[in-house]
């Protein structure tokens, strides 16, 4: 039972990039401990909130995502509670999401193939690269 | 009765139209742009019908179109902010179908999304912070 969570989360403006990466190698390690995968650790850097969060106007923005069950995000969220740096986060379950995108890419991708003329074939290979 | 408050309902809309305006100039520019540009050509033909009534009141409405079905943008993330900042209002408000002609399956979607980027500070509850 593996799922793909997202988890974002916003730490105080004013952290320094040391304690930054003590908090995600803390959290990575919580992941591997409790038998999950971290697949990527973004940083957005910093950013301006939409409305004052404990009294901070911005924040830098975090992304981590992993894989594993939900008991390791309920102990992620755990962990982000507790820790005072953090000021805000978000948890979203993103692989079945994926699962119906890739989906729809497979049928778009079918379509294109059953459309015989090159013409069409071509105009259709091109807008996907346009859009992207 | 009940038709009488239709066609009632039916001229008011048209004088709705005005004060919804402000409300579409808030839109981000580019679904106002499509909008122009589509409903010019509708505008010039149906003049003449409008003519008919004496006024230049009735005009064309353009059938509106989902941009998600239109532009084949199926991925609506919480974290695309410039995105989903075209369907939200200057207010902070999620702007309804019947403004944005987005269909129903992706409304749904768009909507969860806008309040997951909220709940993250992305975007506004309220107002233009």
């Amino acid at each position: 039972m593996n799922r793909t969570y997202e988890l974002m989360f916003i730490v105080r403006p004013d952290m320094a990039e040391e304690d930054q990466d003590k908090l995600i190698s803390t959290l990575e390690s919580a992941v591997t401990s409790f038998g999950g995968r971290v697949k990527s650790i973004e940083r957005m850097g910093k950013r301006r909130l939409a409305y004052t969060v404990r009294k901070f106007q911005d924040g830098i923005y975090v992304l981590l995502t992993a894989e594993g069950s939900g008991g390791l995000m309920h102990e992620l969220e755990r962990r982000l509670r507790v820790s005072e740096p953090v000021i805000k986060f978000l948890t979203v379950r993103i692989d079945e999401e994926q699962k119906r995108l890739d989906k729809i890419k497979a049928i778009r991708a079918a379509k294109r193939k059953t459309s015989s003329t090159p013409a069409a074939a071509e105009a259709a290979g091109e807008t996907p690269a346009a859009t992207a | 009765m009940t038709e009488e408050t239709r066609a009632a309902a039916g001229s008011t809309t048209e004088a709705v139209v005005t004060p919804e305006r402000p409300e579409r100039t808030e839109r981000p520019e580019r679904t106002e742009r499509v909008d122009r540009g589509e409903r010019r050509p509708g505008r010039s033909s149906p003049g003449a019908g409008g003519g008919r009534e004496g006024g230049a009141r009735k005009f064309f409405r353009r059938k509106k179109v989902c941009k998600f079905c239109v532009e084949k943008i199926e991925a609506i993330n919480y974290k695309d902010v410039r995105l989903l900042q075209q369907f939200v209002a200057e207010s902070g408000k999620i702007v309804p179908r019947r403004l944005t002609g987005v269909c129903t399956p992706h409304q749904r979607r768009l909507s969860s999304a806008i309040k997951q980027a909220r709940n993250i500070a992305l975007l506004p509850f309220a107002g233009r912070a």
